[in-house]
């Protein structure tokens, strides 16, 4: 009896290529909405940069292209390890550090955006 | 029959081996939006990370932050960032036309690979010209 081959996988593959450009665009989109605010204020100086990090929205916007950078430099990290460090271990223990530290950068975003003084 | 002397399977997962891989431009710029995503998440993310917590902490430490970036090798150092963000970008761009077909054809991605380049280091020469 032959049993039908299905090509499945855990869909690594397409999420990580779906989230790569998904996060891209994010981060598009915030470097745009910067970049309009200084044309429109002709730069950015101490008193607007204050006033607009004590924005609720823009503390939210901030907040969630930091999630899309640190998701987006995953993706991107785990398939260069994938691709050049062939020992499984050492593979294993960059993945792990990466992850740790992209997560600890997300709390120290987290600390800048909300724990201010 | 050539499909008959293929084995069955394939030794996978495939490894690169950089230094035997002849890259024309296109690869050029793939192998460079590795190398500055690499950088921008090595050094980019926690520079940022702490330029923004300083510019925000106080005026003093804000005063403190510009005077730092005006020195000569600030200068030099943002204006290789913002190489590497620009070309990070652009490659972006052209991956996302190449994942809706445009531009797939070889002639046409070649193009584009110069249209990376150029427009990348054309925008860092407009920032590097704003910072002197």
């Amino acid at each position: 009896m032959v049993t039908p081959r299905h090509a499945v996988g855990a869909h690594y593959g397409l999420r990580d290529w779906l989230v790569q450009r998904v996060t891209a665009v994010v981060m598009a989109l915030y470097a745009l909405l910067l970049a309009a605010i200084a044309l429109v204020n002709g730069g950015i100086g101490y008193e607007l940069w204050r006033a607009l990090f004590a924005h609720g929205g823009f503390k939210i916007a901030s907040f969630l292209t930091m999630v899309a950078l640190l998701w987006h430099a995953w993706v991107g990290a785990r398939e260069i390890f994938m691709d050049y460090v062939k020992p499984t271990g050492l593979r294993l223990m960059l993945q792990t550090t990466t992850i740790a530290l992209l997560v600890a950068y997300l709390g120290w975003t987290i600390q800048i955006l909300w724990g201010g003084k | 029959m050539p499909s008959l002397d293929r084995p069955a399977a394939k030794p996978r997962p495939v490894y690169l081996d950089l230094p035997r891989i002849r890259m024309p431009i296109p690869s050029v710029v793939s192998f460079l939006h590795r190398v500055t995503g690499a950088l921008m998440l090595l050094f980019g993310i926690p520079l940022l990370l702490y330029a923004v917590s300083a510019s925000l902490a106080s005026r003093e430490s804000w005063g403190a932050l510009e005077a730092a970036l005006a020195h000569p090798l600030a200068k030099l150092l943002l204006i290789a960032a913002a190489w590497a963000f620009l070309h990070h970008l652009c490659a972006g761009i052209r991956h996302l036309l190449l994942d809706v077909q445009v531009g797939v054809e070889l002639a046409p991605a070649r193009r584009s690979s110069v249209v990376v380049f150029v427009v990348s280091l054309a925008l860092t020469l407009v920032v590097g010209m704003k910072l002197w």
